[in-house]
Parts: C-alpha cells; structure tokens; sequence
C-alpha cells in the first residue's frame, strides 16, 4: 500500500518534470524540470531498495551533468527568448505529433498486451538472487568488478581518453588565439605599444562562444588561461 | 527502507514510532538553528578577539543575542527584487541553499554510548523505542552527503543567474567551478575512509571508529588509520567547498560587490547567511564523524550513558568551528589560478595516489601478510608514487617553460615586424 503511494508521488515528479522539460520556454528552466525528473527517478530506485544508484543518480547527473548543462546556457546566453513561431525545420511540428503519438500508442498496446512481461513480475529465481545477505552496494561491486571489469575498465579508458582530449584541444585553441589576438592587435593599433593593446583584446567583455565553450567544459585548464592573460 | 540500520524500524512500525522520528527531526532541526545562531557570535566575538576589538557586547549578555537581532533587523528591512530578474528562479536559489544545508545534518549521528563493554552499538532509548540518536541512517550514508552537497552548488548558481545581473553571475560561475571541481579531492579522500571502514553508513563508520584502538590508548579513529592525508585533504576540500576562506572568491568583496548574493536582500539573504553557517556547522560535524570517531570518545575514561557521546561529539565539533574562524581571521584570500591548482594539482593526485596505497595495503592484510611485508610494500609504493610526482612536476614545469620561450619568440617576432607592416595573414 504504502509502496503503491510513493510509487505514484514519484511517478507523478517524473512525468510532470518531463512535461516540464518540452513545455518550458527558457532552457534554464527546463534544465530545472530534469532535476525534478532526475530526483523523482531517484525515489523510485529507493523504491526498489536500489539505495546505491539513488545516491548515484544524485550526485552524477543532478551533481555534475545539468551542472554542466547551466553553464554552458549560461555562458552561452542561450537563455535570451527565441523567436518560437519560426520552425528550424520545415514540417518539423507536425511531424513531432504523430511520431509522438504512435510511440504513445505503442507503449500502450505493449501494456495491455504484454503486461505480464512488462510489470516487472519476478523472474523464477530473482527473489533468490537478490536475497543472497548483501547490500545493494556489495552485490554492485561484486558484479561490476568480476563479471563487467572488462566493460567498467573499458569505460573508465574512454572517459580518460576524453579528458585528455578536452585538454588537447583547448591548449591548441588557446595557443592560435592568443597568436590571433597579437596580430590582430599589432594590426590594428600604432606599432607603439603592441603589448599594451594585446591585453585589451585578450579580455573582451562578451566572451566569444568559443572561448566559453572550453571554459566550461574543461575546468582543468584555467592555470594556463590565466597564464596566458597575465602574459598577454 | 531508506532508514533501515536504526532498530526503530526492526519492529512493527505504528503510530508511536511515528512520533519518535518527528521527535527527532524537531529536536535536529531547532538544535541546528541555535547552534547557527550561537556560531554566527561565536565567529564574531573570537575574531573580534583575533582583531583586539570588543565585538558585538550589547545585546543580550556579551552580546549573545546579536544574531537574533541581526535576524529581527533583516525580517523588517524592505524585500528588493530587481527588475531584471528571473522571478521564480529568483525566489527560489535560497531555499535550494538551505534544504540540503539542513538534509545533511540528517545524518550526522550525534550522541549514543559507543564505550559500552558488552559491545558498543550507540542505541538509545526513547519512550521505551530503541532508536539511534541521529535523524536517519541511510545505507548510502556518506554519499548522502555528497549528493547533498552537489544540490547546494544550484542555489548559490540560480541565484547568480537569477539575479540578472553581472556581478552575482560572475560569482556564481565561480562559486560553481570552485565547488565542482573541490568535490573531486572531496570524494577520493571520503573514498579512503570507506575502504577502511567498509561501510557507506555513517552509524557503522563511528562504530569501526569506537573501542580500545591500539594499546587501549591511541584512538582507532580514522584520522589514523588512513595515515592523517585523507583528513587534510578533507579539510582543505572542504572549507573550499564552503566557499569558506581562504578560499572565498565566491563573494570577493574587492571584486564582487557581494558575489551571488549581491541583488539579495531582507529575509532572501537570511536564508543565504543561514545556509552558509549551517553548512560550516554540518561540515565540522562531517569531519568529525568521518575522521575523528564522532560520538565515540578515546577511551580515557568510560562512564556510562548517552550523554558521554554527545559531550565528545560537541567538543570535537567545537574545534573544527573554532578552527573555521581562525582561518577566516588570519589567511588572505587565494588567487583564482592558485586555487585550481591547488585542488586539481596538488589535492587530486595526492589523495588518488593515498588512496591507492591504502587499498594495497588492505589487500596485504586480506591476504595475511605480515606487518612487515605490508610496511615494505607501503614504502616502495610510496617511493615510487614521489618518483612519478616528481617526473610529472618536472614534465609540467618544462612545459610550461617551453610555452613561455615559444610565445615570448613570437612575440619578439611580431614586435619586429610589425612596424615594417609585413605581418602575414
């Protein structure tokens, strides 16, 4: 009963958030809406006694990706009103209804007629297999460092891959802008103080989205920014 | 469910049990606002002492009841909200400050007797129901408070961007990038505690920490145990999470104005001021309960009863706020680059590479391998980690000359040509 009760406040935060999400007009409020979806989705793995992905759910994508989602609106502005009654792609509206409606459809006939299938009804053994005397966190660890360490250790190698990337390429867009900046500087202005004019341009008041865009997507790197300001 | 270690819930849960937990979370939630109101004088009085100045003296007995007057004064000044704003947004960045402020403090087990002889367990009891003397127990405990203190970073972003304004953005950017990237060091070094303890629960974190500990005289707290790095790591990470000084660029005054609270004003920016002292109160008792055994005292002497816990859990506390305003009052304000570079230069690799000898060293024992071996291992571990250190410093630093030479080369080249007006491109 009580089950049944927290089941139906959390399904109702998630889809009202999903709603949320399409409906709202400013991004900024949307990215709002997905952390309502992303918490009550979170309430429903501490339905399912699955504590560990809860907290995960919290810290990574509320704690870290909408994060990132902010500042990129953020920073970019994006958040200025567009023009709504333009469509970027011809047809793209109506289009949008019926996909929407036949997945909606979809779903529905899968329900009614596969709901065995789709309730979640344990499988023969299920109950056994969870009720084995560890935490929900154990019984993650075991299987993820046993049978999935290839794929845990392959995913670990591609997120470092792009770590190091992210780095790779903001110190060469940082390396030709500065360049850019000097020439552009050292063209513009009386050859006399080229230095003085190339600190003016190195920090414009809005910045390029460019520049931002490695701002905040590798906050490893302000050290070298910084430098190269003060260099500047 | 989610409060499953606390033996309230073993039983039958009714209408009685019901009361116990309001109990307990009107009794957290009224303790935490006396103590916020206490440290907010506390803070002043000893950094007015720091400054030889008198500090707050006139309302109340040595001024104790300043902040209550602060708060009457602040509820009675007119509410501003600028026109520019985004007004829900706007009107809600306090309350996301100060929710997860409160939640933390949740799960903080405060109190409960950890010395007992037959086996220490910390329960207590209320009415005639055992429970422990904390709000909740969740099984994912510490990472409560991670998730926690990553929610906190969106009130103090919101109300940035909310404000409409140029100054609370800048400092909400900040504030951001400081408290995203100071939760890397902060987990790896709350990640060398787990592996010690074996455990996420913060109850059974302080119950690995209770007891004799070596010779019955040190304390098995983990401060010790994890070899003191992880506890500084901690405490640096973590008053940089609180945007806290040092490390308070957050709201630089000399360059923010007041950083994300600048357009504030009225009962909005109580909530924020409440929020921060909350979270400096919650964060000394974080590293209370994850370092120095929370509740559970050193075994120096072992009356009996609740009380004992609560008395070591406040007087530990009472260091790690009085050790807050001592940083408030005597360190400068660190630069923007120093920052980063200390979190993700200095605090990231070491306690990752820390981390990696206490999981070495807990294999060894696992294994059964004797002290010895496991001291050897440890040694050439750490010899070889220092070695890579200093390799990687020595890489950073030729780098970063090379840059240097490299642009200081083309400056000189464009400094020649240019006046010939022969500049490609």
């Amino acid at each position: 009963m009580s089950e049944a009760i927290v089941f139906a406040v959390a399904a109702i935060i998630v889809l009202s958030g999903a709603v949320g999400v399409v409906v709202s007009r400013n991004p900024v409020h949307s990215a709002l809406f997905l952390i309502q979806t992303l918490f009550g989705v979170a309430v429903l793995f501490v339905l399912q006694e699955a504590h560990f992905l809860a907290a995960v759910q919290i810290v990574v994508y509320a704690g870290a990706i909408v994060i990132l989602f902010l500042f990129v609106i953020m920073l970019l502005g994006v958040d200025t009103a567009d023009d709504w009654s333009v469509e970027p792609i011809a047809g793209q509206r109506p289009l949008t209804v019926i996909v929407g409606a036949a997945l909606a459809g979809f779903g529905l006939a899968l329900v009614v007629v596969a709901s065995d299938a789709l309730t979640g009804a344990v499988r023969s053994g299920g109950e056994r297999a969870l009720d084995n005397g560890f935490t929900d966190v154990e019984r993650i660890g075991r299987v993820l460092f046993s049978d999935y360490a290839l794929s845990f250790e392959i995913t670990a190698a591609l997120l470092t891959v792009a770590v190091i990337g992210a780095v790779v390429l903001t110190r060469k867009q940082l390396r030709s802008e500065l360049l850019e900046d000097l020439e552009a500087a050292s063209m513009d202005l009386p050859p006399a103080a080229p230095t003085d004019a190339g600190s003016d341009s190195a920090a414009p008041t809005t910045p390029s989205p460019a520049a931002t865009t490695h701002d905040s997507a590798a906050p490893a790197t302000p050290g070298n920014q910084q430098r190269g300001i003060r260099w500047n | 469910m989610i409060i499953a270690n606390d033996p309230l819930f073993a039983d039958p849960f009714g209408l009685p049990e019901v009361g116990v937990v309001l109990l307990k979370v009107v009794v957290a939630f009224v303790f935490l606002l006396v103590a916020v109101m206490f440290n907010i004088w506390f803070l002043r009085k000893v950094i007015s002492d720091m400054q030889n100045r008198i500090g707050p003296n006139l309302a109340g007995p040595w001024g104790i009841l300043v902040t209550l007057a602060d708060g009457v004064k602040l509820f009675f000044k007119e509410d501003l909200i600028p026109e520019k704003s985004h007004r829900v947004v706007f009107k809600l960045a306090p309350y996301l400050s100060l929710i997860p402020a409160f939640l933390v403090f949740a799960i903080v087990p405060i109190g409960g007797d950890f010395n007992r002889t037959d086996g220490p367990d910390g329960v207590i009891s209320v009415f005639g129901h055992d429970t422990l003397l904390q709000v909740a127990d969740p099984p994912v405990g510490v990472l409560f408070f991670l998730a926690m203190s990553s929610l906190a970073i969106y009130g103090v972003m919101l109300a940035g961007w909310g404000s409409g304004s140029k100054y609370p953005l800048l400092g909400s950017v900040r504030a951001s990038a400081q408290m995203v990237s100071y939760e890397a060091a902060l987990g790896l070094s709350i990640a060398s505690v787990v592996l010690v303890s074996g455990t996420l629960s913060m109850h059974e974190m302080v119950l690995t920490q209770a007891g004799p500990g070596f010779n019955s005289f040190v304390p098995n707290w983990n401060i010790i145990v994890t070899g003191f790095i992880p506890f500084f790591v901690f405490l640096v990470a973590g008053t940089a999470e609180l945007n806290h000084p040092p490390f308070d660029l957050v709201e630089a005054e000399q360059e923010l104005v007041g950083g994300f609270h600048t357009e504030y004003s009225s009962i909005r920016f109580a909530l924020f001021y409440l929020a921060e002292f909350m979270n400096q109160i919650t964060m000394g008792a974080i590293i209370v309960t994850l370092f120095l055994g929370g509740p559970a005292g050193p075994a120096l002497f072992v009356p009996k009863g609740w009380w004992v816990g609560v008395f070591w859990f406040f007087f530990k506390l009472m260091l790690f706020l009085f050790a807050f305003v001592w940083l408030r009052a005597t360190l400068p304000r660190l630069r923007y680059d120093q920052l980063m570079d200390l979190g993700w230069k200095l605090l990231i690799p070491l306690s990752l590479a820390w981390f990696l000898v206490l999981a070495g060293i807990q294999i060894g024992r696992d294994r059964g391998w004797s002290s010895v071996e496991v001291g050897a291992f440890a040694l050439s571990f750490g010899v070889v980690c220092m070695l890579c250190g200093a390799l990687l410093m020595m890489a950073l630093r030729s780098a970063r000359m090379q840059r240097l030479a490299d642009l200081d080369e083309e400056r000189a080249d464009l400094d020649e040509s240019s006046p010939r007006g022969t500049l490609r491109g």
